[in-house]
């Protein structure tokens, strides 16, 4: 923002500030339904049903559909509820699932806010996102949704603990918090890419860094409340948890929040551990037009959001959901004691390694 | 005059929602406004240029240390009319320890003297050419490590003390022995009986 602010002045800067966060937002909002929709459909071809098929060829417009189906609904607030709290809920979901995203780097300075601590902004944010449902549960007033609030907050705070460790190593490789910085770090080809990590070549980091990215994504599983970690919302024993109450717009605020993380979770794996924008073959675009080689690096980030998603999808349709206390054993016993390995032998090979 | 701006709204907002976590009547509602004033107190970090400890705030006391207090109170079922029935009572001594605290309070303020060089180091609390962390880092890591080492010492003893004081062996419960649960085979689990038609397995 101080590069417009010094470019057009304060007025004029604020103005092309807002209006980039909101080319960023509308973009963000038309690939979630497009997702949303992929979602449903991988679900549905996983257990031999078409899914949407109606609105729209192949049901593209479904999620346009159900936006107008949600909007136009009436909206139920029970008689004993907070009332400023209940519909301040699904607020705080939704905006800190859209603010989070001002750090993410589309392509080479694609980026809102290029933070030097841009790393924990993103891990505090999704860290804040515990607030939207623990409010939501407990201004319900009603006893499944603040059931469910309460599993989801032990949950997603036990989950935030190993995620955090697994970034450790991350940032130790790159020697950076920021985001950009991360992502360049892995340029040149699938190899240097933190996943594999041949940058830190001959160490066999990807012997720690494989492990590491799957604990990531089972973690950011279990910290988005995805299948098959949605004891908040499991209907079998909470109905719905959290969102029991919630009808029309609230409850269309807190499922645009939700995937809006999802996605943010598929862009945080492609970002630390599968090279963000990087293609994976390293090629060299610097010499293309600026819009060429933009349109290059955004295309892959997008591909790589897109193929995490998939794979989000197919855990939800293939895994049945785990028990309570499993789900609390595999994030303390399990995950931490590994991630806390790993951040000692991730250290200890940047140190004595061949770039210490 | 964007910054002047936004230290005005951090710190307006932070001094309100300070008095509102004493005035709010719902316990709940506190919490929630303390939760704003760690907030607005991140903000008023990043204006100072420390971003880190901004975001460190957010992560430890927003995002972690306040839940729990949320889930503590959330959980508490408080008579509020039982509760101001004693504010009559008390407010003579409270007032006291106020007017106290409060005189004490102003004779520090009035004796103040912050040296040229305070304000210096206020001016450029990092060096120049160095983000946040390897600033802090250098301090923590290598400048004060022992110290550090040893504060992290005592709160691991802090731990191990509440672990221990809270332990409890009790008899006859019966625990889950996951290693067991997945080591046990179609062998063990499974037997195959010819039951007779209208004899049962007699149990």
């Amino acid at each position: 923002m101080t590069d417009f602010i010094e470019q057009f002045g304060v007025w004029g800067g604020l103005g092309m500030a807002l209006l980039q966060i909101l080319a960023f937002a509308v973009v963000l909002l038309i690939s979630l339904a497009f997702l949303l929709l992929m979602d449903r459909k991988v679900w549905a071809a996983v257990q031999m049903r078409k899914g949407p098929n109606v609105v729209g060829a192949f049901g593209l417009l479904q999620s346009f559909a159900d936006f107008f189906k949600f909007v136009f609904k009436e909206v139920v607030i029970p008689a004993g509820a907070d009332r400023s709290l209940y519909l301040l809920a699904p607020l705080i979901t939704l905006i800190l699932a859209f603010v989070t995203w001002a750090v993410v780097p589309a392509a080479p300075g694609w980026v809102i806010a290029d933070l030097n601590v841009g790393v924990l902004y993103l891990f505090a944010m999704s860290s804040l996102g515990v607030y939207g449902i623990i409010i939501g549960g407990w201004a319900s007033n009603s006893k499944y949704p603040f059931l469910g609030a309460l599993r989801s907050a032990a949950q997603m705070v036990s989950y935030e603990v190993s995620i955090g460790f697994i970034i450790v190593t991350v940032l130790l490789f790159a020697g950076s918090m920021n985001l950009s910085d991360i992502t360049e770090m892995q340029a040149g080809g699938f190899w240097n890419w933190n996943v594999l990590s041949f940058h830190a070549w001959p160490m066999p980091m990807f012997l720690v860094m494989i492990p590491m990215a799957v604990i990531f994504f089972i973690s950011a599983l279990a910290e988005t409340n995805r299948p098959p970690f949605d004891l908040p919302e499991a209907e079998s024993e909470l109905v719905a948890g959290y969102q029991v109450e919630y009808s029309s717009t609230p409850y269309l605020l807190f499922m645009v929040g939700e995937y809006l993380n999802i996605v943010l979770m598929c862009a945080m794996t492609s970002i630390l551990f599968f090279g963000g924008w990087n293609d994976p073959f390293g090629l060299d675009v610097s010499d293309w037009p600026y819009m060429a080689s933009h349109a290059w690096y955004f295309f892959w980030f997008a591909a790589k959001i897109v193929f995490f998603f998939f794979m989000f999808a197919m855990v939800k349709a293939l895994v049945p959901r785990y028990r309570y206390d499993q789900l609390m054993r595999l994030g303390w016993k399990i995950f931490l004691p590994i991630s806390l390995a790993a951040v000692a032998l991730v250290g200890a090979a940047v140190v004595y390694g061949p770039q210490g | 005059m964007l910054a002047n701006l936004a230290f005005w709204a951090f710190s307006g907002v932070a001094i309100l929602s300070a008095l509102m976590v004493v005035i709010a009547r719902n316990p709940v509602r506190s919490v929630l406004f303390l939760i704003l004033a760690f907030f607005s107190a991140a903000g008023l970090f990043v204006l100072l240029g420390a971003e880190f400890l901004a975001m460190l705030l957010i992560v430890v006391y927003v995002g972690a240390v306040a839940v729990l207090f949320l889930f503590v109170v959330m959980m508490l079922d408080v008579d509020f009319t039982e509760l101001k029935q004693g504010f009559l009572s008390y407010l003579p001594l409270g007032g006291l320890v106020a007017l106290i605290l409060a005189v004490e309070l102003g004779m520090i303020g009035m004796t103040w003297q912050a040296s040229d060089q305070a304000m210096a180091l206020r001016d450029a609390a990092i060096p120049e050419g160095m983000t946040n962390v390897e600033a802090l880092g250098l301090v923590i890591y290598d400048q004060y490590v022992y110290f550090f080492q040893a504060a992290g010492l005592v709160l691991l003893v802090a731990m191990i003390g509440a672990i221990v004081l809270t332990l409890r062996h009790k008899p006859g419960v019966r625990r889950q022995s996951v290693s067991a649960q997945v080591g046990r085979d179609r062998k063990d689990a499974i037997s195959m009986h010819d039951i007779k038609p209208g004899q049962g397995i007699g149990e």
